[in-house]
């Protein structure tokens, strides 16, 4: 693991104890925490550990009820035109994919870009055919979702997502719903997105790609990050007994 | 070599089967079966003989050509009847650059209405009248069909300029904002024409027949759709005013008979409305149909709203589309389509469900054929009138229920 040369000094995400209810449950109980310009986090833990609810209260799909957080200098707050502007710079690609199955895939991808930012149909066209050319799949533009692969779709939908130029990017599980033999396909794409400086927030089991691309990797569990380190240490020397088994037990298949 | 055997395409085994050993397998397999069979034949040869005797020698089909004027245009005046031929004109200019300009499915839906108006052109029903008043004429004539097509001159006319427009309208897609610029005037348009003004004003009281029907339908379809969409948001609106005021209405709506509507719209709302102010009696009925309708309409989206997975919403969000964009652009297409069937089937009984405003005294196409029935010339033939206009609606609806299927088929593309 190298140091990585694309992160600044620059919060860009900034937590502060985060509260999350659904009703009665509590998913995110006080989560602090920093994100710096360039910075590439990993977030794991067992499911329901409020991994998946933390990332979606970023571009706020989820409401936090208590806290507050602020993305790139802007409060998150029920203030609608603050959340446009944050949606506008924050990307997500979702386990699910969430392509737009009666739209062209290249009209899933400047869709966004036409709409919101108000970019020329043509020059968004050209922008979204040299995403797809970056992300390999060029000749899957005028098909629809439902006639390319799952790994396909996943890249698409990283397309859509990058169309935004967004400053940050938040992947929620973006493998767990792909064939095995599909899985490499994406994680290849965000590995290179990695090396270009991208601000990811990655939600993920790849505990490969986590200890080669990660520069921290957070441990979700019951709505707390229990532990937190660079991923040589973290992987390495866990601290807290939680997290060795979780580890013990990923590391195992 | 040895892999031959695979790589060898296998063709499906051929499992298509003769008529004759097809009638073998499925109705002469087994003795109670064939016994089953020779009844069915029976029975139907004993109905359809009944029916085909009283179609062809004992019915008195001479009422519909001599009504056939007042059948399609009601007591609207003859000498003025060239307004209409005007309108349907107008709009078969704007169906002809439709289907130019958009093609496929708007092309398909012209072809089925272009091909009414065929149906139409061509049906001799004037020759039936002609041979009634002299039988002479039974000879087959030229100058008769030439009389016929000069008595349909605005028909052959609004058809051959279907025709022109199409084709002078091919791929010259920017014409598509003044073509839908067209439809939207077309409406106020229709109501100009018809209705005329100074000396020769026809007033709404004198549309009727077929033509009375069509607007009626029209406009309905037209206006409850759009209403019914908003409805259906609302419905699942997260603000509680709209959420509520859109859930009463689509519940009362639903809970009262249209007829009972027809009735608040013609008798009991002009008691309170105030002073000399007295909407249309159509423009009412019109309304009467299109609220009714919009709450069927509301919950048929409704339920194309809830096929949406939750994924598609926050997919649109994510990319910072705001809410009526995320609605037009993602959702409303979704779930559009997945409600088509109930959709046009909620306008064919739109369709059907005009023939009501005959109870409140319009003169739709049932209100003439009642008033025809009324007349003691034409008294007991209620078979033969019926069968008729029911003929006409079938048209309609049979088309209606055509498009949708074309409809369906087309955008299912890239749907599973």
């Amino acid at each position: 693991m190298t140091e990585n040369e694309n992160t600044t000094n620059d919060p860009i995400i900034i937590c502060e104890d985060v509260h999350k209810w659904f009703d009665d449950f509590h998913v995110l109980k006080g989560i602090t925490t920093t994100f710096k310009k360039g910075e590439r986090a990993v977030i794991c833990g067992p499911s329901g550990s409020g991994k998946s609810t933390f990332i979606r209260t970023i571009n706020r799909l989820e409401e936090h009820q208590r806290g507050t957080i602020i993305v790139d200098g802007i409060e998150l707050s029920n203030d609608l035109r603050n959340i446009n502007l944050i949606r506008q710079e924050v990307g997500m690609v979702f386990q699910q994919f969430n392509l737009f199955p009666h739209l062209t895939n290249i009209k899933n991808i400047t869709l966004g870009p036409i709409q919101v930012r108000k970019m020329p149909k043509k020059a968004a066209e050209e922008a979204a055919l040299a995403l797809l050319v970056r992300m390999g799949i060029e000749d899957q533009a005028y098909k629809y979702p439902a006639e390319i692969s799952g790994g396909q779709q996943q890249r698409v939908a990283i397309a859509r997502a990058l169309a935004m130029e967004p400053k940050i990017m938040l992947f929620d599980e973006p493998t767990s719903a792909l064939d095995p033999e599909m899985i490499s396909e994406v994680l290849d794409v965000m590995r290179e997105l990695a090396h270009s400086g991208m601000t990811m927030l990655v939600v993920t089991h790849e505990m490969g790609f986590a200890r080669e691309v990660a520069d921290r990797v957070m441990f979700f569990d019951e709505g707390v990050v229990i532990e937190e380190a660079a991923p040589a240490d973290f992987f390495d020397n866990p601290q807290h007994e939680r997290t060795k088994l979780f580890i013990s037990q990923t590391l195992q298949h | 070599m040895e892999n031959l055997a695979i790589t060898q395409e296998v063709k499906p085994p051929n499992t298509s089967k003769s008529p004759l050993k097809w009638l073998q397998d499925n109705l002469f397999n087994t003795w109670y079966n064939t016994i089953l069979t020779c009844l069915a034949l029976v029975f139907l040869f004993l109905v359809f003989r009944g029916v085909l005797t009283w179609v062809f020698t004992q019915a008195n089909w001479k009422v519909v050509p001599a009504n056939l004027q007042i059948l399609m245009i009601g007591p609207y005046s003859i000498e003025q009847v060239w307004r209409i031929w005007i309108v349907l004109d107008t709009l078969l200019v704007l169906l002809g650059l439709s289907a130019a300009v958009w093609k496929g499915l708007v092309l398909r839906i012209s072809t089925v209405i272009a091909s009414i108006g065929l149906i139409f052109l061509l049906i001799p029903l004037d020759l039936v009248k002609k041979i009634e008043t002299d039988p002479a004429t039974l000879e087959f004539n030229l100058n008769i069909v030439y009389l016929i097509f000069f008595k349909r001159r605005w028909l052959l006319g609004g058809l051959v300029l279907f025709g022109i427009t199409f084709f002078l309208g091919r791929d010259r897609n920017s014409l598509r904002r003044w073509v839908i610029g067209g439809w939207i005037l077309s409406f106020p348009w229709t109501m100009i024409v018809l209705h005329g003004f100074g000396e020769n004003t026809i007033s709404t009281t004198n549309w009727g027949g077929l033509l009375l029907t069509l607007i009626l339908a029209a406009v309905g379809i037209a206006a409850c759709f759009p209403l019914g969409v908003l409805l259906a948001l609302g419905r699942r609106s997260q603000l509680p005013a709209i959420k509520w005021v859109s859930t009463i209405y689509i519940e009362t709506i639903r809970g009262v008979p249209l007829i009972t509507i027809l009735f608040m719209g013609s008798i009991i709302l002009p008691i309170f409305i105030p002073g000399d102010f007295q909407l249309d009696k159509v423009i009412r009925a019109m309304i009467a149909l299109t609220l009714f309708s919009a709450a069927y309409m509301a919950e048929n989206v409704r339920g194309g709203l809830q096929a949406i997975p939750q994924g598609q919403v926050e997919a649109a969000q994510a990319v910072g589309l705001t809410y009526p964009k995320t609605m037009l652009f993602i959702v409303l297409p979704q779930a559009l389509r997945a409600v088509i069937p109930a959709i046009v089937g909620q306008f064919i009984s739109l369709f059907k469900d005009t023939s009501l405003v005959s109870i409140v005294g319009l003169l739709d196409l049932l209100g003439i054929a009642k008033s025809i029935l009324g007349n003691p010339k034409w008294q007991g033939l209620y078979v033969e009138v019926y069968i008729f206009i029911a003929l006409i609606y079938f048209i309609f609806t049979f088309a209606m229920s055509f498009v949708s299927r074309k409809i369906e088929a087309d955008l299912g593309v890239g749907k599973h």
